[in-house]
């Protein structure tokens, strides 16, 4: 949609591509779940892997924190990898399919994407607690809109749309007073 | 061929090929989300000023697509929905937890995998986000110990799904949910217009095909309907394994046999003697639950202690919560007076994907005639004269339900007891082995 400005480095110098239609991503989006769900049971996600991640960094750091820890116990307690999961590899792969779309599509650019009346720093700051909060959420909720509206909703589940509309309440909710972050 | 396909339910080292092929699933996923938009802030947070509803279009339009072909795949049979993972509903965390995720999704400009796509393709505000996701789940598993008897149990349900709830036919859901999402579409087409000020005339008049096509799509579920417990019973197939003992220092030899359920009642194999089913109480590798399916009265004169009594007319409701409850280790148990009603819940069970269900040989009138013979407590309790097919052999004078000696046999007294053992485990799915677990 927007064409970054022309001082920002585009690497590789490919031309930039427009993104697909909407509805033609969503059915693609939905072939690539399908598939998941009906090759290996399991749908999307990544929330996961970032927690399995902290554990990893925990439980290098001190082990015996994760083995006071309930939570950090199911997932590297004693011997236990807490990469020994498919999320895992569905996280690195999102990274490096991510990257590769971007790559084939000119759109690989050190930028910051934001609205028009905030600086960079701001915007920064923003992502950042925006992070801190989604992830935690997301934890809570066990899983985020990809585990639990897309997976979720797609298998019908009962939880996962009563977490799709709630995400979409708080979002809605808090919107107007957010607007000059946006607008 | 039965999907989904065991070898790639879990990642294992033993397997790397699962690790290629979830890896491409999520090359796939991040490519799709990236060619869409989510790689900017801008276009997600649009959605929350009726701007631009692209989040909406696309996360919608996924759902419906996949939902579609998964029942119509569960529908035709060659998709076991209850190795698809759903993902159980813990209504309170996930409704508080989720209106944390739009605050930060409105605050953050993404949500955590859109925030990969973005960060792997350099914009910096998605690398902020994706090192603030750390920080966040980390803050989780520091503060869940404040609140997890609340995080585990609030509104906890198990796997249910909306045409259980609503108590519909899954067709029918699948039609109404399609139904929503194209009158979402069309909403949301409506805003973009007044809102985001978009000339609708050079919308592709293809998605209009594609909303007709979709809704074929839903009508063919509603049709094909979901397949009867006896197909599902039919199509079931048990691997078993033998281990033959060699000579010292050879290694054993062990062969593998694959039965069809039927099969396996033939060759009894699932039938478990009085003995074992005793034995597995006091085994560490396992987790023994018995169901007692008798009636109330019978099961009110005399049961197996722990025995969880439930009538074979209401085998049914139990499915969910044995689906998803007991660890992966547990082991079912179930019997009758004789084993006739065991048998036909038996059938219903593993036709509906239980893992790891016996039954116990000869039912309670045997377990009685095994254990009951040095029982002194039983005195009063003489055999029934006719008992009938599942019927009490024996006329008991009260309805003292668990507080025979035989119905606890002394793990001392029956220390040593000769078997032949029938029961082997098999760890199909790790609880934490979907969703975003």
């Amino acid at each position: 949609m927007t064409t970054a400005p022309a001082t920002k480095r585009n690497i590789f110098k490919r031309p930039e591509k427009p993104y697909v239609h909407p509805y033609l991503g969503g059915v693609i989006l939905g072939i690539v779940l399908f598939l998941s769900f009906f090759l290996t049971g399991n749908g999307l996600g990544s929330s996961g892997a970032t927690s399995r991640i902290d554990a990893l960094i925990a439980d290098a750091i001190s082990p015996s924190h994760v083995d006071n820890n309930p939570y950090l116990l199911k997932l590297a307690g004693g011997d236990k990898n807490p990469l020994d999961d498919w999320i895992v590899p569905v996280f690195f792969g999102a990274l490096l399919g991510g990257f590769a779309s971007g790559w084939l599509n000119g759109r690989l650019k050190i930028t910051t994407t934001k609205g028009p009346h905030i600086s960079d720093r701001t915007r920064w700051l923003m992502a950042f607690l925006g992070g801190v909060l989604f992830l935690y959420g997301a934890r809570m909720a066990r899983g985020c809109t990809s585990g639990q509206a897309l997976s979720g909703g797609a298998t019908l589940a009962a939880g996962s749309w009563a977490i799709m509309f709630a995400i979409f309440g708080g979002a809605y909710g808090l919107a107007y007073f957010v607007r000059k972050l946006w607008n | 061929m039965n999907f989904p396909l065991s070898q790639f339910i879990a990642v294992s080292a033993s397997n790397p090929w699962t690790y290629l092929v979830f890896g491409l699933i999520g090359f796939a996923f991040g490519f799709t989300l990236e060619m869409s938009g989510f790689g900017d802030s801008r276009k997600l947070a649009a959605q929350f000023y009726f701007k631009e509803l692209t989040v909406l279009k696309v996360m919608f339009t996924a759902i419906v697509t996949t939902m579609v072909l998964l029942l119509g795949a569960v529908g035709l049979g060659i998709l076991n929905f209850n190795q698809v993972w759903v993902n159980p509903t813990y209504l309170w965390s996930g409704i508080v937890g989720g209106l944390i995720m739009g605050i930060g999704f409105i605050i953050g400009g993404f949500c955590p995998t859109t925030s990969l796509a973005s960060a792997s393709t350099g914009k910096i505000d998605g690398m902020f986000f994706m090192l603030g996701g750390f920080f966040g789940a980390a803050l989780f598993a520091e503060t869940e110990p404040l609140f997890t008897h609340w995080y585990n149990n609030a509104g906890y349900y198990g796997r249910v799904t909306l045409d259980q709830v609503f108590h519909l036919p899954v067709g029918v859901v699948v039609l109404l949910v399609v139904l929503m999402a194209l009158f979402m579409f069309w909403g949301a087409e409506q805003l973009e217009r007044i809102f985001g000020k978009k000339d609708l005339s050079k919308e592709p008049k293809l998605r209009i095909a594609g909303a007709g096509m979709l809704l074929a799509l839903a009508l063919a579920v509603v049709f094909i309907g979901s397949p009867s417990l006896e197909e599902r019973y039919q199509k079931l197939t048990f691997t078993r394994t033998e281990t033959i003992p060699q000579l010292e220092g050879q290694p054993p030899i062990v062969n593998t046999y694959t039965y069809t359920a039927d099969e396996m009642l033939a060759n009894r194999l699932v039938f478990v003697s009085p003995a074992e089913a005793f034995k597995a109480k006091y085994n560490q590798a396992m987790n023994p639950v018995y169901l007692d399916v008798r009636s109330e009265a019978d099961y009110n004169l005399y049961h197996i202690e722990g025995a969880v009594n439930v009538p074979f007319e209401r085998i049914g409701e139990v499915v969910p919560v044995l689906l998803t409850e007991p660890p992966a280790n547990t082991v079912f148990i179930l019997m009758s007076n004789d084993e006739s009603a065991a048998v036909q819940a038996w059938k219903v069970l593993v036709a509906s994907s239980v893992p790891n269900v016996y039954i116990l040989e000869g039912g309670v009138n045997n377990w009685i005639a095994f254990f009951g013979k040095e029982d002194e407590t039983l005195k009063d309790v003489r055999p029934a004269p006719n008992p009938g097919p599942d019927h009490l052999a024996y006329l008991f004078p009260a309805a003292l339900g668990n507080r025979y000696e035989s119905c606890d046999p002394s793990p001392i007294k029956y220390e040593e007891l000769e078997f032949e053992a029938k029961i082997q485990l098999q760890l199909k799915r790790d609880k934490s082995g979907g969703g975003c677990g």
